[in-house]
């Protein structure tokens, strides 16, 4: 019984941390749109405004991946190993 | 010509809604105190349940992010009511300036990013992105945050889908369904998820990126407070209690994730509500409709 529920808080937080990788994705993709901001202010200092508002909105939006893996995480780590140890609990007592 | 000097019944209304703006932040904080259990260190928790009302099918929790949103709009509604407090066409105050310049400010970003059809939609967009920062900003004052809570800022992205689809609607039923069809007949499950997916993606973005600012705060915060009891922790009395390492980084992170982060993810809410209901809504056609019934009559 205690190794069954150890093995499920173990899983949990690993399948946490693997969920976070798709944190590589938005982070190169924002890297990028910084970067190409960058050149574009660099070429036209005038269109500063305009740019780095367009940059935040993308940035934004390519946050969003990552987001979902957070959420998913995040109940990975505090709301999955619950459910999963009651259901655990009562699929023993109906067995016993 | 300036006489600063104004009457003393103006001056005590301001100062009746100054404290009416005052009294519902400070209400939830004796609350949230009323209410928080004792605690042992530094937890990271959901919102507190304040009291629950019975309901056929399930009992219906009142939590304290839905509490603290209604205090906010109270606050909001008198913060409201003392900027436009004295205004005058003749000779505008300190306050009636800055008001008249953001409004200005919210005219000129709709009209920038909606087009001239929807010019009348500035004070729902000034309204939520208001909202929004005010809501994410409640973290300073050590309350929870409503947008932190999914189910708060689900509420507003379905009433930015309710809009989208109302204005997707305005050329008649059969053309709100043929716009599923395209550009190729076979992507209609696609189209249909998408569409699914907008309100979605609205909510999880902008819960997701406070929640994981107070998460970052919450667990940096510990760990340092775990470092300074294993560096200090041998120095006697109270110096060995004192987490001297916790003074600085929290207080910089709190900017970038509560006060910057908070206050772009307003800004992104209200850009999104605006691109989404202005880019769903098929204007050409819709001209097109109102030009065929001048000529119909």
């Amino acid at each position: 019984m205690e190794l069954a529920i150890g093995i499920i808080l173990g899983c949990c937080a690993l399948g946490a941390g693997m969920a976070m990788i798709a944190g590589i994705g938005p982070g190169i993709g924002e890297g990028n749109a910084v970067a190409k901001a960058c050149e574009a202010i660099g070429r036209q200092p005038e269109s500063r405004s305009a740019v780095t508002t367009t940059m935040l909105m993308g940035c934004a939006v390519a946050e969003t991946t990552g987001l979902y893996a957070l959420v998913i995480a995040i109940l990975l780590i505090f709301l999955a190993p619950g459910r999963l140890v009651n259901i655990l609990v009562e699929t023993m007592n109906t067995l016993s | 010509m300036k006489s600063k000097k104004k009457s003393s019944k103006f001056r005590l209304v301001d100062g009746f809604l100054l404290i009416m703006m005052i009294i519902p932040i400070a209400f939830g904080m004796t609350l949230h105190i009323l209410f928080n259990p004792p605690s042992n260190g530094i937890e990271i928790a959901g919102p507190l349940v304040y009291f629950t009302i019975p309901m056929p099918i399930q009992p219906l929790p009142i939590s304290e992010s839905q509490v603290n949103s209604w205090l906010l709009l109270i606050s909001v509604f008198f913060l409201c009511l003392y900027l436009t407090h004295g205004i005058s066409a003749k000779r505008p105050t300190k306050r009636q300036h800055i008001v008249e310049w953001g409004i200005e400010q919210i005219d000129k970003l709709v009209s920038d990013n909606m087009g001239e059809f929807f010019k009348d939609f500035a004070p729902f967009v000034a309204a939520i992105m208001i909202l929004s920062a005010f809501s994410s900003l409640m973290t300073l004052v050590g309350l929870y945050p409503p947008t932190s809570d999914l189910n708060i800022v689900g509420g507003w992205a379905l009433l930015v889908f309710i809009l989208i689809t109302y204005y997707k609607l305005k050329c008649g039923f059969v053309h709100y369904l043929k716009s599923f069809a395209e550009p190729v007949a076979f992507l209609t499950p696609l189209n249909v998820i998408s569409e699914f997916a907008t309100p979605v993606s609205m909510a999880f973005r902008h819960y997701g990126n406070i929640l994981s600012g107070s998460v970052i705060s919450v667990l940096v915060a510990a760990a340092l407070q775990g470092l300074s009891s294993m560096v200090l922790g041998k120095l006697p009395g109270f110096l060995g209690q004192f987490p001297l390492l916790q003074i600085g980084l929290p207080a910089v992170l709190s900017v970038y994730f509560d006060i910057f982060s908070g206050l772009l993810q307003a800004f992104i809410f209200a850009m999104l509500t605006m691109l989404y209901i202005s880019s769903g809504f098929p204007e050409e056609d819709y001209r097109q409709k109102l030009k065929r019934k001048v000529t119909a009559n």
